[in-house]
């Protein structure tokens, strides 16, 4: 199972190969890439901050769930860190399976969790300023009153 | 013995540090140990009603105690992905 929070550019190819197994019929292969816009506003570039030894640590208890929950033959969970420009890939997420199905059941589900849970934040860098985001899917959001999740 | 505390994203910019450590006291608990570092950085006070807690790298509700040695980090709205 392959876990890593890195300030290095992720490697399709690599988490591919550390998934496939004889009986993988199916490999789905998630990449979150960066977009040059947000909300409406043109964003420059991001800035990923991140704890990672408890990021790689919630990474791989979702990792592990969703091989159970799925029957899944493996799983791979990557996050970059640091300043990312546009169309470069921020997380990776590979799922091998024996069949169709659940490597896409699985891959929506893992992207679904890594949002809620894993203690990793992204700054948006526009020309004229900088907000870090919070995450609509957040439990630090869920938790807040609900005048606070709006916007 | 020390309670090391970890700040991240928005909330280490407010208080312009990611690091620090308290001197523990008996009886502390997330809550406790939070509330003193409010007394300290009162910047952070609008981050509470968001934030959650890790305790030794797990997620950890308010009430937990927070024994000597331990590092208690501050989780603002994750936004990963």
């Amino acid at each position: 199972m392959l876990i890593r929070v890195t300030e290095s550019e992720l490697q399709p190819d690599e988490a591919i190969a550390a998934v496939q197994t004889p009986a993988s019929g199916a490999v789905n292969l998630f990449l979150g890439v960066v977009r040059d816009n947000n909300l409406g506003r043109s964003v420059g570039y991001l800035e990923y901050d991140a704890y990672p030894a408890m990021a790689e640590r919630v990474m791989r208890e979702i990792a592990e769930e969703a091989k159970a929950q799925f029957g899944l033959e493996d799983c791979a969970v990557l996050h970059r860190t640091g300043r990312l420009e546009i169309g470069e890939t921020s997380l990776l997420v590979a799922v091998a399976s024996g069949h169709r199905a659940e490597s896409f059941e699985a891959g929506h589900w893992l992207v679904n969790q890594i949002k809620k849970r894993v203690p990793v934040w992204k700054k948006e860098v526009w020309d004229n300023g900088e907000a870090w985001v919070e995450g609509p899917e957040s439990l630090g959001l869920q938790q807040a009153p609900a005048t606070m999740r709006e916007g | 013995m020390e309670i090391t505390v970890l700040l991240f994203a928005s909330v280490a910019e407010k208080a312009g540090t990611r690091k620090l450590t308290m001197p523990s006291e008996p009886g502390d608990t997330v809550e406790r140990v939070r509330d003193r570092l409010l007394g300290r950085f009162p910047e952070l006070a609008s981050s509470v009603p968001t934030l959650l807690y890790a305790l030794n790298e797990e997620y950890a509700k308010e009430w937990e105690p927070v024994p000597p040695g331990s590092t208690l980090a501050l989780i603002p709205p994750v936004s990963g992905g």
